[in-house]
């Protein structure tokens, strides 16, 4: 009970909107960015380097008012490998799932390959993750391997 | 496996890339022949590749097929900024199978996906090369009698020569021992090291070729590309590291062959050439039965 007022002074609580847990410090910024919160323009709280017993720090993204397909979610898992997601309505949690890493990845990533046909003509890129853990991602096309390091998002 | 477009060489499964080789044996024993003379190939060569593009044509040439198409980009619709999708699409009214050298990476998997018939890379880019493994293949097979557990020395440059990549992979298929000789900066990559390890296959590396020579079934020569190394001298000095000659070869094993995809620059002296140990211009003709039979076989002939 203590622990929990403590970690709700942390980052405010929000009435309904979607929580997202468990990001890794230096991926919350692209999370913002993958999920288009930049523009958003409902109360968005995001902290980063929170004490985390499991992955020793972390970050957090909270959006208010706004519920994700999960497609949508599952781009940051790219990003975010162990993400979980909280629904609130009402200051209660409703639901709470964790991101799944996609076996196949279209149009959000762009191959990092300049001589890519994909970066040449207006082709989507489609990867098969051959690394979640990772995040290596195996260009269908050309066949160099994009990681979390050379990954842009379109 | 008609129909069956050829982009990456792991699109054929080991027993299909065999069954190419199979054919290609009977078209080296009868190389003219007339049964593509109620079809036509288009060949686009986004950049020119003479050797390739030659070796393509005549297989088609033989065979009494006809050829259609263009040796570089300069003077077509391309160059006026047709996109590949309207080239390919266009072409295909043309023709029954379309063979195709560019430069830009994956534009032969987007081609093969969008075009109506099938489609042969003939080389795109730093990526894939599929029928120069077939041929490479095919040399191995003829000169040791099987493809099985030979020891295979790959000298020069391993980091970006796409055929070292698609051969080593091609390889694991027939528990090979490889022996990688390079300069520590052009060493195998692990994205293809891993290919050898996932088989639990045996690999040396080396910075000399000499210890590795009298072990070796097939010495496979490289290029190594000036552009590669941002010192010239360090090019210079590496570029003469890697420079075989007649008295190397002798005492080498009796069945012991040098393959090299050619052009070389002078990492195989011409001394060599006259040794029957020297293999590179029968591989190169080898190009033309390997290419013979996949047209053969995608075409349904064959
Ligand atoms: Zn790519």
């Amino acid at each position: 009970m203590e622990n929990k007022k403590i970690k709700e002074l942390k980052v405010s609580a929000i009435e309904n909107g979607t929580v997202i847990d468990h990001i890794p410090s230096n991926a919350v910024f692209q999370v913002i960015r993958i999920l288009k919160l930049e523009a958003f323009e409902n109360m968005v709280l995001f902290a980063t380097n929170l004490e985390s017993k499991k992955y020793g720090k972390k970050g957090i993204v909270k959006v208010s008012n706004k519920f994700f397909a999960p497609e949508e979610l599952n781009k940051i898992a790219l990003v975010a490998p162990h993400a979980s997601i909280i629904e609130i309505r009402d200051f209660q949690v409703q639901t709470k799932t964790v991101v799944e890493t996609p076996d196949r990845i279209k149009g959000i990533v762009r191959c990092f390959n300049p001589n890519c046909i994909t970066n040449i003509e207006h082709i989507p890129a489609i990867f098969a993750v051959v690394d979640k853990e990772d995040t290596r991602l195996k260009c269908h096309y050309c066949e160099k391997i994009t990681t979390r390091e050379t990954m842009e998002f379109r | 496996m008609k129909n069956k477009s050829l982009v990456s060489i792991n699109d054929y499964s080991k027993e299909e890339q065999l069954r190419i080789l199979d054919i290609a044996q009977e078209f080296e024993k009868k190389p003219v022949q007339t049964i593509l003379q109620d079809y036509v190939i288009a060949s686009l060569f986004f950049e020119p590749s003479t050797r390739t593009r030659l070796s393509f044509e005549s297989a088609v040439n033989r065979l009494g097929g006809k050829v259609v198409g263009f040796s570089e980009a300069s003077n077509t619709s391309v160059k006026k900024g047709e996109s590949l999708r309207d080239t390919i699409l266009t072409v295909a009214n043309y023709s029954d199978l379309i063979v195709m050298r560019n430069p830009v990476e994956g534009s032969a998997r987007f081609a093969s996906e969008i075009s109506p018939v099938p489609v042969i890379n003939a080389g795109d880019g730093a990526n894939q090369h599929p029928t120069q493994t077939l041929l490479d293949l095919y040399s191995i097979r003829k000169t040791q009698g099987t493809l099985d557990n030979l020891h295979i020395a790959m000298v020069g440059d391993l980091k970006y020569g796409r055929t070292i990549h698609s051969l080593v992979i091609a390889l694991c298929n027939y528990n090979t021992t490889f022996h990688l000789v390079s300069p520590v900066e052009l060493k195998l990559p692990s994205s293809v090291k891993m290919h050898i390890k996932e088989r639990k296959l045996t690999y040396h590396q080396y910075t000399e070729m000499d210890e590795v020579l009298p072990h070796a079934d097939i010495l496979y020569m490289t290029r190594i590309q000036r552009e590669r190394f941002s010192d010239p001298l360090e090019y210079e000095r590496i570029k003469n590291v890697y420079n075989l000659h007649k008295d190397m070869i002798a005492d080498t094993k009796e069945n012991f062959r040098v393959l090299h995809p050619l052009p070389r620059v002078n990492e195989i002296a011409i001394n060599v050439d006259k040794s029957p140990k020297a293999y590179y211009f029968e591989q190169a003709l080898n190009g033309v039965f390997v290419r013979q039979a996949l047209m053969a076989s995608i075409l349904g002939i064959k």
